[in-house]
């Protein structure tokens, strides 16, 4: 009789254990970003916002990309929660069946255009990729088309343009005519013959985005195919420098719940807080990114003069169009071998 | 006297065992090191030729067909290039220095070699942006010479296949005269006084003499800048502007955009056989020169 007790009593403690160790796991989530002064403005936007609502502590982790997601899953015990990705980058992990499919509460919300979401991602902010020119090469007449970026004779100077056929193709193709609408699936052909009119006056194929800022701000190319945060900060810095939002290319970065994630549908409670238009507002208070949510633009939360400078406010986001992650999913490999052809012929 | 004899035998075989101990005792130990080195270093190279012939249906020939892109060809290209061309721009510039080096007096010398070791304590990083700095449209070097009027647009040396070489040569510059002073150094100046005593005139001496002892100190740095050169990542990155496409970047673009692990390890372990094979033929080439300058 007094074994057995004791052996109940056993068995009840070892049942509460389990059950709070199960009950504090719930409030554990971990998100993983890009790291510095993103995440940090991420954490100030919306982690605190989630941690508060749910009551739930947020364990922080970086990426620097597709390949971690892919070694997490296929590890078969992935430790993150929700993971930042850029645009195409969750296209792909979707295509492979890396990911979670998103709840319908995400799914269902109001603002996001069709574009900005797939069965396992969603986009949470907003950036693009912009014509910038140095006012001090161009004092009059400024660019304001990708047609006058590959007019060297109207706008004489050297170009820089991203090392990839992201961006670069969609360029070209505009630059001959294309209407932003028409652009998908990218008739490639074309894109790499108008490219080649310009090839010898590109100076500089930059890789990262701090090389691009730096060969603005050091007046070595005279115009540059940038993203608008770039260019926005060596503006600030002192640099004669200008953007317009005229054709740009819309870029978002977007959430996925890596597959078999261990908290996912805390996960998804979470997404779903930081997607909705008052908590989506809050992101450009402290960065130069926009929110995904178009809503976002009707809570006042964000002050006017800030918004006009950011890629997806509404005016500036009729001027340009969004990159097709999908297309970019499907045909980054092999339209990146031809480019690389390309650069070194 | 037999006994003598004996006592010899016995010497010597305790000499022959005490050789044994004293070699078993060097290998245990330089047994660690040889661990680690057989771990770090040889179990990731199997693994990554292992990884280049395998994909998630088993034994794959895909990740070397896809070598076959033009694209490669033309990045294979240009790394032999540059590794070429550095190599040669090295010797040019590091034979004279170094031989300068050696026949100054030991105060001087180590001034001269200290010049030529302070740009090798800097960061590699360093070094390179301060090339952009100096080389670029608006840089030193350009405003210098449209100032004295040699140029009237500024010249493009930088972000292409100059730029890149210039870098590289600055960098791997130490690495061929290091091994070219100890070299010389080590030359016996009586040598030289034999051969002008025996009628040779400097230019001959200098030839015949001076050139095929040093032979192996060229060699050595040869080889060294050569093969780093083949493997360059950070230089061409920043100062080719993006159209000089090294093997190395290749294999990062591999990893970054594709995050093909396969196709990373073909290109790895394309580059070590290229590499290696280099190697071989090298020695085979500086041994048949050294013979043949023995010879003489």
């Amino acid at each position: 009789m007094k074994i057995r007790s004791r052996g109940v009593s056993l068995v009840v403690a070892l049942a509460l254990t389990a059950l709070t160790t199960e009950a504090y796991a719930e409030q554990t989530l971990t998100i993983a970003s890009w790291g510095g002064a993103y995440q940090d403005a991420q954490r100030e936007a919306w982690f605190n916002v989630v941690a508060k609502e749910l009551g739930i502590t947020i364990k922080e982790d970086t990426t620097s990309g597709i390949a971690d997601v892919r070694t997490q899953v296929a590890s078969g015990k992935p430790t993150w929660d929700l993971v930042q990705q850029g645009n195409y980058s969750c296209a792909i992990l979707d295509k492979e069946g890396l990911v979670e499919p998103l709840s319908d509460a995400i799914q269902n919300m109001e603002g996001f255009k069709p574009s900005m979401k797939g069965k396992g991602w969603i986009s949470n902010l907003v950036y693009a990729n912009v014509i910038a020119w140095n006012d001090k090469t161009y004092p009059d007449q400024k660019p304001q088309t990708w047609a006058d970026f590959f007019d060297t004779k109207k706008f004489p100077g050297s170009r820089s343009m991203r090392r990839s056929p992201v961006y670069d193709l969609e360029a070209a193709l505009l630059a001959d005519g294309v209407p932003m609408d028409k652009l998908y699936p990218l008739d490639a052909d074309r894109a790499f013959a108008k490219l080649k009119t310009l090839q010898d006056d590109v100076a500089v194929w930059w890789s990262s985005g701090a090389q691009s800022a730096q060969v603005m701000q050091d007046g070595e190319v005279d115009m540059s195919s940038v993203w608008n945060g770039r260019a926005e900060t060596i503006a600030k810095a002192g640099a004669p420098v200008s953007i317009t939002f005229n054709q740009q290319m819309l870029l978002t970065d977007c959430w996925v719940v890596p597959k078999g994630a261990p908290h996912k549908d805390l996960a998804m409670k979470a997404i779903e807080i930081m997607s909705r238009p008052e908590v989506q507002a809050r992101i450009a208070l402290y960065i130069n990114y926009g929110p995904a949510n178009s809503k976002a633009f009707d809570t006042g939360v964000i002050p006017e003069e800030t918004a006009k400078k950011l890629p997806s406010y509404p005016d500036n986001l009729a001027k340009g169009f969004i990159l097709d992650a999908n297309y970019w999913a499907d045909h980054l490999d092999e339209l990146t071998q031809r480019f690389d052809l390309f650069i070194q012929q | 006297m037999r006994d003598a004899e004996s006592g010899f035998r016995l010497n010597e075989a305790s000499l022959v065992k005490q050789a044994f101990a004293e070699q078993l005792k060097l290998l245990s130990l330089s047994f660690p090191a040889l661990l680690l080195v057989g771990f770090i270093v040889l179990a990731p190279i199997a693994w990554l030729s292992w990884l280049s012939f395998v994909d998630a249906d088993g034994f794959t020939l895909a990740n070397y067909e896809r070598l076959l892109n033009p694209s490669y060809g033309l990045t294979l290209s240009t790394t032999f290039q540059l590794a070429f061309l550095v190599t040669a721009i090295c010797v040019l510039l590091g034979y004279p220095l170094a031989y300068i080096a050696a026949q100054l007096s030991a105060g001087a010398a180590r001034i001269m070699l200290l010049c030529v070791l302070f740009p090798f304590w800097t960061s590699l990083l360093v070094r390179t942006y301060a090339w952009l700095v100096l080389l670029q449209k608006r840089g030193q070097i350009n405003t210098w010479l449209q100032d004295w009027g040699f140029t009237d647009a500024p010249l493009r040396l930088v972000y292409n296949f100059t730029g890149t070489a210039i870098g590289m040569v600055h960098i791997m510059l130490p690495f061929m005269i290091l091994p070219l002073y100890a070299a010389m150094k080590s030359i016996d100046e009586n040598y030289m006084r034999a051969a002008a005593n025996l009628g040779a005139s400097p230019t001959q001496a200098f030839w015949q003499i001076h050139v095929p002892l040093s032979l192996p100190g060229l060699g050595a740095g040869v080889m060294v800048v050569f093969v780093l050169s083949l493997g360059f990542y950070v230089t061409p990155d920043l100062l080719g502007g993006g159209r000089v496409m090294m093997w190395s970047m290749q294999i990062e673009r591999s990893l970054s955009v594709y995050s093909d692990w396969g196709a990373a390890s073909a290109l790895g372990v394309v580059l070590l056989v290229i590499t290696l094979a280099m190697l071989w033929l090298f020695s085979r080439l500086t041994g048949v020169v050294g013979a043949a300058a023995g010879g003489k």
